[in-house]
């Protein structure tokens, strides 16, 4: 077990992303209700108070704090305890970006940042909204450099070796999300900080979107690595094998630094403001993503496969009876996994240039982000919790929990392949995303879109409604294994971290140059990035006035 | 670093599969002419009402095959009120905004611009069929959003 004061910041982090989760997902449910017209709102809030809340919370808090409190007991554990000053800057990153949490989301609160979690300007909200983000975002750097500075230490006292593929994968999502970060920071300390509290009077909207979606793609990256390390190392161990390749799984991870920043316009395809060339070549780029994704979804059938052999299955798809279905920790990411397949591809779509108008901003969208992060993802850090929590606390993952472990995963499955089909479809027929109603004044193309079976709005607020349910049954197993369980005090209750041996011995020096890396990455940037954003500084039209329609 | 063979062939079999599909995207958009919404003009975003073609909104006949659309969006609604546009014919649809950000999305079309203020947006299309077409803002834009809407008769 890793030492108590590293678990006790991973615990906190913990906490934390599930306070978030408990709100979020409430403020998911509510509407479901109010789309259905089966809810009234008090005079006080209003529904895009409650789904800026639900995207803020889930999307950027919940997975940001998961992923510390995993990243924080993954490192210690496979480099050894923290130090006193890794431990003192952690600290302090968790509570920066803390207190920027609670920053922004008190500003939501008193509805003075209905701008959704994109804030695009010029909807302007209170300036201490846009404090709390750069906090947020700042606090998330202070704890990447205890984590960078803990992975230096290790390095000087392993000279010439390649480090553990967990840290080496911590350190590649770190970097990942310090590059990506400086797009959001450049907006909001430059951009939308000076103009909310009335320094500037005007700000250059083109340009703000595009420096968002700089921020915006890589951040999708920065949730789904984690959750790829999970599928790497922790899965083969649970499978009882090692890793596949040692080499390869680095090298899937490095290309994802390089090929998730440069591609942010594929946000921004039906936009002015930016010329045809440029929005295509950040598409090729966007489509390189392909290659390491390929390469997961390859190592990953390897690993069950080689484990349902070894158990002794025959024939050409025997092994997938042998897979440990009865673990909860292996079905609820295998879960997650086979939502990715669907969720990639319809990304693919998403992206593909022109075809991006038939889905840009209707529900499409939010069904696909719902079976990406909002699964893939998110079932994999319930998969996580599961024994992440009780490994840091020293409880027993009892029987019965495990069995609401099971009911938990089985439900949100049901309810989000509810939920995000509907939306899916009711995409395709045209039906916006971020409404509260979408009936027009019963206009006749509107009512249709919502006359399925599957596509009406009753079939999404059942979705929703189990979903929310799925979400209270894990925040029980949650409560249970920070401070109910019975502690684990003989050997063989106690939970364990479980992490595959990687055979290092083969993998090239040159993956582990980081200064590779940063450097092609930035060179890609640049080649997609210099001259449009240029173009938008020197050609800006004269700036936006800012707005507050709610 | 070793790639094992089937691998290899997976590997091999994506990559080429996605070269095939980013030269149909490619071809089809840069030889066709068939691009998403976009345009690199520019306007004042304080201007618009004095600034042709939005001065005054509205549909206007360029040519025996062409049309114009100028479209003003602001919150919550689009101006002119009333949009009445031949089928067959090609019509430029030309948007812009005085406030936030919105979007002009034409139901069962493949119109879906974004209208963001100080540019303006342009999109092509030909409408086969007559009938009303409902236009609606798909971009969140305030507590009005939902009721942003309006119609196109295409006769």
């Amino acid at each position: 077990m890793i030492a108590l004061q590293d678990r006790k910041l991973a615990l906190w982090y913990i906490g934390v992303a599930y306070i978030a989760f408990l709100i979020g997902t409430l403020m998911g449910l509510l509407q479901v209700f109010i789309r259905n017209d089966k809810l009234q709102l008090p005079a006080w809030l209003d529904y895009y108070q409650i789904l800026t809340a639900h995207g803020v919370l889930l999307a950027l808090i919940y997975t940001t704090f998961f992923i510390f409190a995993f990243f924080v007991t993954g490192m210690s554990k496979s480099l050894g305890t923290f130090g006193p000053k890794v431990r003192l800057v952690s600290w302090i990153g968790f509570w920066v970006t803390l207190i920027g949490t609670v920053l922004a989301t008190a500003m939501i609160v008193a509805g003075e940042a209905s701008v959704l979690y994109t804030f695009y300007a010029p909807l302007k909200a209170s300036g201490w909204y846009y404090v709390g983000l750069a906090l947020f975002v700042v606090g998330t750097w202070i704890s990447s450099f205890a984590l960078i500075g803990h992975y230096r230490v290790w390095r000087k006292n392993n000279k010439g070796e390649l480090s553990p593929l967990f840290a080496f994968m911590t350190i590649t999502t770190i970097v990942l999300w310090l590059i990506a970060c400086l797009g959001v920071v450049a907006t909001v300390l430059f951009q939308y900080i000076p103009w909310a509290f009335g320094w500037t009077d005007t700000i250059n909207v083109e340009l703000s979107r595009s420096l968002f979606w700089y921020f915006g793609h890589p951040l999708v990256y920065f949730w789904l690595l984690p959750a790829y390390i999970a599928w790497y190392v922790i899965v083969p161990k649970i499978l009882g094998v090692k890793v596949f390749s040692d080499s390869l799984a680095r090298l899937a991870f490095v290309l994802f630094i390089l090929f998730s920043i440069p591609v942010g316009f594929h946000h921004q395809l039906t936009e002015p403001g930016i010329s045809n060339f440029w929005k295509f070549l950040q598409v090729v780029l966007t489509f390189m993503v392909i290659i390491p994704s390929l390469m997961t979804a390859f190592t990953m059938f390897a690993n069950f496969e080689i484990s349902g052999r070894k158990k002794g299955a025959t024939g050409l798809f025997g092994w997938f009876k042998k897979l440990p279905w009865k673990d909860v920790r292996f079905t609820s990411i295998f879960i997650a996994m086979a939502f990715f397949i669907p969720g990639g591809a319809g990304g693919i779509i998403n992206a593909s240039f022109q075809l991006n108008e038939v889905v840009h901003n209707t529900l499409w969208i939010v069904g696909h982000f719902h079976i990406t992060v909002g699964t893939p993802v998110a079932m994999t850090f319930m998969g996580l919790t599961f024994w992440l929590i009780p490994y840091l606390t020293g409880r027993k993952f009892t029987k019965s929990m495990q069995i609401l472990a099971f009911v938990q995963i089985i439900t949100w499955s049901i309810g989000m392949l509810l939920m995000s089909t509907a939306q899916h479809i009711l995409g395709l027929l045209g039906a916006p995303r971020r409404t509260a109603f979408s009936n027009y004044n019963n206009h006749p193309s509107a009512l249709e879109w919502f006359d399925g079976i599957l596509t009406s709005h009753v079939t999404m607020a059942v979705g929703g409604s189990i979903l929310f349910l799925s979400a209270m049954i894990l925040i029980y197993i949650v409560v249970m294994s920070m401070f109910l369980s019975p502690k684990a005090l003989k050997v063989e209750d106690q939970v364990e971290f479980p992490m595959a041996e990687s055979d290092k011995s083969h993998t090239p020096k040159w993956l582990e140059n980081w200064w590779i890396w940063i450097g092609i990455a930035f060179a890609l940037i640049i080649i997609a990035y210099a001259i449009p954003l240029s173009s938008m500084i020197m050609h800006a039209p004269p700036g936006s006035e800012g707005f507050k329609t709610w | 670093m070793h790639f094992h063979k089937f691998e290899k062939i997976w590997l091999v079999f994506g990559i080429i599969s996605l070269i095939v599909f980013l030269s149909i995207v490619g071809v089809t958009a840069f030889s066709h002419d068939h691009h998403p919404a976009g345009g690199m003009d520019t306007i004042d975003p304080k201007k618009v009402d004095q600034t042709a073609p939005f001065d005054n909104p509205g549909v206007t006949q360029i040519d025996d095959d062409t049309y114009q659309v100028a479209i003003v969006a602001s919150a919550f609604s689009y101006a002119p009120l009333e949009l009445r546009v031949p089928a067959g014919k090609e019509i430029l649809f030309k948007v812009t905004s005085k406030d936030v950000v919105h979007s002009f999305t034409i139901d069962d079309t493949k119109v879906n611009m974004m209208v963001v203020p100080g540019q303006i947006t342009t999109r092509a299309y030909t409408f086969d069929k007559p009938g009303k077409y409902l236009i609606l803002c798909n971009e969140y834009c305030g507590t009005g959003h939902h009721f942003m809407f309006t119609e196109i008769e295409v006769y």
